[in-house]
């Protein structure tokens, strides 16, 4: 039985994504301020001090420890929001880390509730600029001329999995899930062989197979061992290889199917690895195909196109959540029916998927226009679909007409922003923030450190990501008037 | 802004026929007309300037 996951209940899990960020009409353009800009305008975010006591960013899950260069910048612009969430400036980035979710579709809202929180805090940005300055965000992976910004997923699961049998038996799986987490991009970027539109905004920048760094020869499984938890029994899975999505069904699917995967290699059940010959030319190499034929070579001398081998892992997870008695929170019917539609015709997935939904888009438009896949004006509708203003953004003009599917209406979304999930330590936190905000003295995701007024600040350790939740600490967050009421109550529950 | 392409399918504003909108299987400029007019509106006047200037710092 895992920790992470109680038998029978869904992982632990969240989403970090970094936008990107345009201010037009400046003349002195910084994006590390413009972002500081934007995550200092939030009217949900509460500045916090982050704490970085704990981070151990050049831990290895491999064993071996390294010394990183941490840009650290003590006064670096950092924010909770009252749902467990974290707003701050990562490089030259705005960045949206969701509170720890249970189970997939959580971790799907308060991912959607990101682009929520961006878009209010660009348009709190706007009043502050002049009137030719104009601020946009965009939930994308590349500015098209070779920069690439993260959307990374992150699972926990049980330190006793060997990481051998992570890399083994996640890595085929990675590689090939492409044709549903991509959010497409024209054009080629970091070298890659020319072609005019491919699935993933990411697949260019993946270089080797393993590896600890996330900026620079990038690793299709990364080896950050930074739990934000009990090291001794929890590792946090840190995936660096997805799109970030707009489209929510997407979202659930990509962390889903993944983090069915993982359970399922925590209990030893694949059958196989599908170890493929060469993963990282299989990344671009799936990436590249959108009409999905291309073949992968095997070590065991077969091929298999990246369709198969999906259907191959859905397969093994069907019968390993029927044997588990695994809720499966409607991923599998949700994987099945995409990857019918992508064999059929990948076009018919463009009500799910932010690849085929651009990519259809895209192909109408230059039908129209008359015009070719180099044209300036398909390269800035690329651009302008992952806008997350809704009116300026394609993705919610699709949205809006009904062309795209949802799983979620505004009204849970904006719920969401201000409400933590209910069962995980992110509760605590949110609940916190919002009702003793200006008490924390500083925050990270394992703990809280207050001011209660006395002579010590009281450090209030959260190691253990399931505890904090609305059931364990709901009643003494309500009844506890002041935060020195509150620490005293927690010290006798203990 | 970008009047012209507009009037060039001021069919558009009527009501078009669709079978299943959810499922773009046929899926042809038609049945996405109304949406081609609604990016014109969207993508900036100059869409290479907008494209070139949208330079971002590597992340992560």
């Amino acid at each position: 039985m895992s920790p992470g996951r109680t038998s029978g209940h869904p992982t632990v899990l969240g989403t970090e994504t970094e936008f990107g960020i345009s201010i037009t009409g400046r003349t002195q353009d910084s994006a590390v301020l413009s972002s500081g800009l934007v995550v200092q305008s939030s009217p949900d975010g509460t500045p916090v001090r982050w704490s970085l006591g704990e981070e151990s960013p050049g831990r290895d899950a491999r064993g071996r420890r390294y010394t990183v260069p941490v840009d650290v910048d003590p006064d670096a612009l950092n924010a909770l929001l009252p749902n467990g969430a974290r707003l701050y400036v990562d490089h030259a980035h705005p960045e949206y880390s969701t509170p720890e979710c249970l189970g997939a579709r959580q971790a799907a809202l308060y991912d959607k509730v990101g682009e929520l929180a961006l878009g209010r805090a660009a348009r709190n940005t706007q009043r502050l600029l002049s009137g030719e300055e104009r601020v946009s965000i965009y939930k994308n992976n590349s500015d098209g001329k070779g920069n690439s910004y993260g959307a990374h997923e992150n699972y926990l699961i049980d330190r006793s999995v060997p990481f051998g049998d992570i890399v083994d038996y996640l890595t085929t799986f990675l590689v090939t899930r492409q044709i549903f987490t991509g959010s497409g991009k024209v054009g080629a970027e970091n070298g890659r062989p020319a072609v005019s539109y491919q699935i993933s905004q990411r697949a260019d920048f993946f270089e080797t197979r393993v590896g600890l760094e996330t900026t620079i020869r990038r690793p299709i499984i990364n080896t950050r061992d930074e739990p934000h938890s009990d090291p001794d029994r929890f590792r946090r899975l840190h995936v660096i290889i997805g799109d970030a999505n707009r489209s929510e069904l997407q979202t659930f699917l990509k962390l889903g199917a993944t983090a069915m995967l993982l359970a399922a290699i925590e209990d030893e059940v694949l059958p196989d690895k599908l170890e493929l010959a060469d993963p990282v030319e299989a990344t671009w190499g799936v990436s590249h195909d959108p009409d999905l034929t291309t073949r992968l070579r095997l070590v065991d001398g077969s091929s298999a196109s990246a369709l198969e081998l999906q259907w191959q892992y859905l397969d093994w997870l069907t019968k390993y959540s029927e044997a588990a008695s695994r809720p499966d929170e409607g991923v599998l019917d949700l994987w099945r029916g995409v990857l019918e539609d992508l064999e059929v015709d990948p076009l018919r997935t463009a009500d799910r998927l932010d690849w085929t939904a651009k990519l259809r888009m895209m192909r109408a438009y230059q039908a129209r226009e008359g015009i070719d896949w180099d044209h300036a004006k398909v390269r800035a509708l690329d651009l302008q679909y992952h806008d997350v203003d809704p009116a300026r953004g394609l993705y919610d003009r699709l949205v809006a007409r009904g062309s795209m599917q949802r799983l979620f209406n505004d009204d849970e979304v904006a719920a969401a922003l201000g409400d933590p999930p209910r069962e995980t330590r992110a509760y605590f936190r949110g609940r916190c923030v919002e009702k003793f905000g200006s008490s924390i003295m500083s925050a990270n995701w394992d703990s809280l450190v207050f001011d209660t007024g006395e002579a010590t600040y009281k450090r209030v350790p959260m190691m253990d990501p399931l505890r904090g939740s609305a059931e364990r600490v709901k009643r003494v967050l309500d009844t506890s008037t002041d935060v020195a009421s509150l620490i005293r109550a927690l010290g006798s529950e203990e | 802004m970008k009047e012209q392409s507009r009037k060039q399918h001021p069919e558009e504003d009527q009501p078009r026929e669709q079978e299943v909108p959810t499922v773009p299987e046929a899926a042809t400029a038609d049945d996405l007309e109304d949406l081609l007019d609604e990016i014109d509106e969207v993508l900036e006047e100059n869409a290479e300037e907008f494209v070139r200037n949208y330079v971002q710092k590597g992340g992560e």
